[in-house]
């Protein structure tokens, strides 16, 4: 590979992981500006415009009632859209990561709020997070912290902010915290609850508000982890973020999330990280950094670990699904008919705001099975052989203006640098070669050239190779 | 393939979230019941009574109907030891049959792999839902996951027969796991080809299935539906599964308007399953179990139950000798455990006699250990 080449490559890898992926001419202009230089831009979406008409997207994707939905359809319209795509990718990881459900809430417009907190503190402080994600209304009532009180708690927040939130259950083989640490845990966090709901008729739908309650906070000593006090929320989450446990929770998430995959979290007490030098050059900037997610991902995307995971993990099929439409071209504006592209995501085993539990979406090899294998599949496909796309037009207009003729190699290898150099297993690309050249000498200016065009790009899609990102 | 109709088959109900053991099966003459749930009690008259003691919670008539037939095997005080008390954990030890330590092959992972040692049936077990539940997952065991029953296939977008055809003819060399290498790769390559192989066979299912029981509008009516027809085109499938949404019956609040929602839907639904293979003479094929992840927090919060521990499930079925099995946990203060119903009937007897009594396999090799056996089977 040439150069020039080798750095396309590597910026498709970025654009991939750390957005959603980009067309063939982004990629060559942020090759040109530098790898360190949009690492940079990525990690600073306050500096940047997101470039996105949302004046228009706001009144198109309306919540008419809770029958009728339109968030959801918003957010993925903002994941396609976005130009500060990194923003974008961290509000899918605490999304994934600090989860609460539609089918729970039923009240998108509550739900969204908490999306917004992702934009707003996903790339800052680790503290802050968890300080804010325990003062959100919709978290507030998923994990019913509404209903826990002084001298009758109810222990669901306390717990899952200890083990799914920050920490994990154990690690190395220990255990983090016992069952007397979640019900101190649990009482710290009383008076913690949101104003009433309003009712959806006949206003619609209102987002429920934050409210501390001093009169239902349990004031008596609690000790947590060790320490003795009258803790709150806020000090109990203090104490967290101290802990070694919290930096290797993070770092593992942020690692299996942006790195490879790893092991899923249930397995993570028992299974020590696959990559312990980079888990420990991630633990170490979350204490050197004062818990800066920023700093953590810095640190990650310029590392050589993080370079060499080219394909290292399975595609999501959030990702697959934006990245699919990013790549042709659709969805720059509202339209009707978003819902069902918004389904696709859901019967691949990803459904925006309605992660399938509080842990979240397993990942990895857990996103195929025969399944969602063949929905992928058949979604991809059916996208790259549409030429009404104008991402698929300009990939046959690039390379039919590579010359009169183009050789079979040179059409394979061709869409796959356009779909952003992917690679293929040497017997793969061989048998592709060998359609490719089946009806003899491929003229570029034909009308069947597209159509050949078209159906490589649907051979390569459903690649096991394009299964990866 | 196979389409001996004699074989017999499981077909595994599970509901995700925990559903409450004590207002499930209702101790409903026990004065502590009573002092326990002072909001979410089932007053003694409503109870379906199966004896002076016990009884199915109201919105269960469907299933109590079975039960009257002696269709049911009600798996009272089942749990495993050590507790835990979180959902993910507690269903993957369901699902794994290991309370010790996690590990990441199912029980039915295992049952599908002897039961179809050589890997000659791509259908032996179809899981209908999103996603395949760690029960179903063993190496070299692939199973069918379907979204939707109809539309199942792979490439269906490709126009022209002949470019389809060659393209599959192509998939499925490229999927061949002499092309790349690693577990995951391994795993990538079996899902892609038995994919293909499977789907063209499931979705003529539809297409042979007539039946006058009409199912609820529910998704969960709708995957026994979906059930009923794959087990009844003859496909040779023996283990067939399908979940709620995990979380589903997970009632720390307004447990008395979801739990008999729930509950309504879940019966009907099997009971409808139940009169469709009865109308297609394939009753005596199948046998039902319908289990939950832990039973919950004896004391109500208020308006509904934290996690906790002693459960209830049932077997359901023609071949099952109805009535009730294990203990009802004690409701004395001190006979709690930390607040729970204390287990007293290990999962793993049941996985036991169905895996051995049912499906003629060898369950020790399976569950790794020897696990009394109920007389539940006929």
């Amino acid at each position: 590979m040439a150069d020039t080449d080798k750095d396309i490559a590597l910026m498709a890898h970025l654009m991939r992981r750390a957005g959603f992926g980009a067309q063939h001419q982004e990629l060559e202009a942020r090759a040109e500006k530098g790898y360190t230089a949009t690492v940079e831009e990525l990690l600073h979406p306050e500096d940047h415009s997101n470039g996105m008409d949302l004046d228009l997207a706001e009144r198109y994707f309306i919540e008419w009632s809770h029958f009728n939905r339109g968030v959801p359809e918003y957010f993925a319209f903002r994941l396609i859209n976005s130009k500060n795509q990194l923003e974008e990718k961290m509000v899918l990881f605490w999304h994934g990561v600090l989860c609460s459900t539609h089918g729970k809430l039923n009240n998108y417009a509550t739900l969204y709020d908490q999306i917004e907190l992702f934009r707003s503190f996903g790339l800052g402080s680790f503290k802050d997070v968890l300080i804010e994600i325990s003062r959100n209304p919709a978290m507030v009532y998923f994990l019913d912290n509404c209903l826990s009180h002084k001298g009758a708690i109810n222990e669901n927040y306390g717990r899952e902010l200890l083990e799914l939130f920050s920490m994990g259950v154990g690690m190395d083989g220990a255990f983090n915290y016992t069952e007397d640490d979640v019900k101190e845990c649990s009482r710290a966090f009383t008076g913690w609850t949101i104003a009433n709901n309003v009712p959806s008729q006949p206003y619609g739908l209102y987002a429920a508000q934050f409210r501390y309650n001093p009169d239902d906070h349990d004031e008596g000593e609690k000790t947590f982890l060790g320490h003795t006090g009258n803790f709150d929320g806020e000090d109990i989450i203090d104490i967290i973020c101290k802990q070694p446990a919290a930096a290797r929770f993070l770092s593992r998430h942020l690692y299996n999330y942006f790195v490879a995959d790893d092991a899923q979290v249930p397995a993570w007490m028992d299974t020590p990280p696959q990559d312990p030098d980079t888990i420990k050059m991630l633990e170490d900037e979350y204490f050197r950094s004062g818990y800066n997610i920023r700093s953590m991902l810095r640190v990650l995307f310029l590392s050589d670990a993080f370079k060499n995971a080219r394909f290292a993990k399975i595609k999501g099929p959030v990702e697959a699904v934006v990245g699919t439409m990013r790549l042709i071209g659709d969805w720059t504006t509202p339209k009707p008919g978003f819902e069902p592209i918004f389904d696709e995501m859901k019967h691949m085993g990803q459904e925006l705001l309605n992660p399938p539990s509080v842990e979240g979406w397993h990942t990895g090899k857990e996103w195929i099975d025969g399944g969602t294998l063949v929905q992928r599949i058949n979604f991809t496909a059916d996208r790259v052989g549409d030429l009404s796309y104008p991402g698929i037009q300009e990939i046959v207009k690039t390379l039919a203006s590579e010359g009169p003729t183009i050789a079979a190699e040179a059409l394979v290898d061709g869409c796959l640098r356009l779909l952003g150099h992917y690679e293929l297993a040497d017997e793969t690309r061989r048998m592709l070669v060998e359609q490719a050249s089946e009806h003899g000498e491929l003229r570029t200016d034909t009308e069947a050239f597209s159509r050949q065009v078209c159906q490589m790009l649907q051979m390569i899609v459903a690649t096991k190779e394009y299964l990866y990102v | 393939m196979s389409a001996n109709k004699k074989d017999p088959v499981l077909v595994i109900l599970q509901m995700s979230g925990a559903y409450d053991a004590l207002n499930t099966f209702i101790p409903y003459s026990d004065p502590m019941y009573m002092e326990y749930r002072p909001v979410l009690k089932v007053e003694p008259e409503d109870v379906l009574a199966v004896n002076d003691e016990v009884g199915f919670h109201p919105s269960m008539a469907p299933l109590k109907g079975l039960y009257d037939e002696g269709k049911v095997a009600v798996l009272q005080g089942i749990g495993y030891p050590n507790p835990i008390r979180s959902h993910f954990r507690s269903m993957d030890i369901w699902h794994t049959a290991e309370p010790d330590k996690v590990i990441t092959e199912g029980w039915l992972g295992k049952a599908i792999r002897d039961l179809d040692p050589h890997h000659e049936n791509v259908l032996t077990a179809v899981n209908f839902g999103r996603g395949l539940p760690r029960a179903l997952a063993a190496p070299g065991v692939s199973v069918a996951s379907v979204g939707k029953l109809e539309t199942y296939g792979v490439l269906t977008g490709i126009q022209g027969e002949d470019q389809r055809a060659q393209a599959l003819d192509i998939f499925a060399k490229t999927y061949s796991p002499l092309i790349g290498t690693g577990a995951v790769n391994d795993y990538l390559s079996q899902t892609g080809l038995d994919a293909l192989k499977g789907a063209d066979i499931l979705t003529s299912a539809p297409q042979k299935y007539a039946s006058t029981v009409e199912y609820g509008r529910d998704p969960f009516a709708q995957w026994l539906k979906n059930i009923a027809q794959v087990h009844l085109a003859g496909f040779g499938t023996r283990v067939l599964y399908t979940s709620l949404n995990p979380g589903t019956f997970d009632t720390h609040a307004n447990e008395n308007t979801m739990l008999p929602k729930l509950w309504g839907e879940v019966t009907n639904a099997v009971s409808a399953f139940y009169q469709d293979l009865k109308e297609h003479d394939a009753s005596e094929e199948v046998v039902m179990l319908l289990f939950t992840e832990f039973g919950r927090r004896v004391q109500e919060n208020g308006s509904g139950t934290d996690h906790g521990s002693g459960g209830v499930a049932f077997v359901v079925g023609d071949a099952v000798n109805g009535g009730l099995y294990g203990e009802y946990p004690s409701l004395e203060y001190g006979k709690l455990d930390e607040g729970d119903l204390q287990w007293n009937n290990d999962f793993r007897c049941t996985y036991a006699t169905l895996l051995e009594q049912w499906m003629g396999l060898d369950a020790n090799a399976i569950l790794g250990g020897s696990y009394e056996q109920f007389d539940m089977i006929k």
